[in-house]
């Protein structure tokens, strides 16, 4: 615990609003906090894109570093079995993340074409968190990998030009 | 702004999956940071990307701020025929960047 901590400035309290409070564990900050995503959320989320179909462990592989030094540049690949052909191929890939101030990270949608269901993109990471990746295949099963990461500097604690 | 930065191979082979690379210059700023004066950030982010392949959809991707700076993306489709491969960026604010490359298979 720091001493920044116990007598929080109007800074501090705006930063712990956008992505920290949850970290901190201070809760008099959380009454000004923004909305920030929470395991619930991100569940929530992941309802929204699902719907009532059941999401399967297996078939995808999110490829992320299990240790990240800077959260505003996460390099990630996730690639899914499937041999992409007409009649078997993935639709979408899903990235949700725990406690970003959204749940939602990024949305791709592909098809036959693709010849190979995998790509790669670069994320920010607010917290060590719980990172899922899920694939929707044409025929409408749902697949996913979760990755758990520790992140050693958060993206959104520096500020912005003002 | 400076021109996005495409990889795309100028040769292939019919049937081959080729890997295309895509960057472009954008801050993202996802709307949840103050400045030092202590206001909100407006979110500037863009918020999807699409290509095309002799003008059919290949790949789509819709973008949140958790995305971070510049966009960067991997993806791979099937070199069918020669043409154009085209790449389109549209944003908050009326963000719009256009890219495009050629490709000759053999």
């Amino acid at each position: 615990m720091s001493k920044d901590e116990h007598n929080p400035t109007r800074r501090k309290i705006l930063l712990g609003a956008g992505c920290m409070a949850g970290a901190l564990g201070a809760p008099t900050l959380l009454a000004v906090r923004h909305a920030q995503a929470t395991p619930a959320t991100m569940a929530a989320a992941i309802r929204q894109v699902v719907g009532e179909a059941t999401v399967k462990p297996g078939k995808i592989k999110l490829d992320l570093p299990p240790l990240v030094e800077n959260g505003n540049t996460v390099q990630f690949t996730v690639s899914v079995e499937s041999p992409m052909t007409p009649t078997d191929h993935v639709k979408a890939i899903h990235v949700f993340n725990e406690k970003n101030p959204q749940p939602n990270v990024i949305s791709v949608h592909l098809g036959p074409r693709a010849g190979r269901a995998d790509f790669t993109s670069r994320m920010r990471l607010a917290d060590s968190e719980k990172v899922v990746a899920i694939a929707e295949l044409n025929d409408g099963s749902f697949w996913a990998d979760t990755v758990e990461v520790v992140v050693t500097i958060a993206a959104c604690v520096e500020d912005g030009i003002p | 702004m400076t021109a996005p930065l495409i990889n795309v191979p100028a040769h292939a082979k019919r049937g081959e999956v080729i890997a295309i690379k895509t960057l472009i210059s954008h801050q993202m700023e996802t709307g949840f940071r103050y400045s030092a004066t202590g206001t909100l950030l407006p979110r500037n982010i863009i918020t999807e990307f699409v290509c095309t392949y002799n003008g059919d959809e290949i790949f789509r991707a819709r973008f949140y701020p958790a995305v971070a700076a510049n966009p960067f993306l991997t993806f791979y489709t099937v070199a069918t025929a020669s043409g154009t491969i085209a790449f389109t960026w549209t944003g908050d604010n009326g963000f719009f960047e256009t890219a495009t490359a050629n490709i000759v298979v053999e």
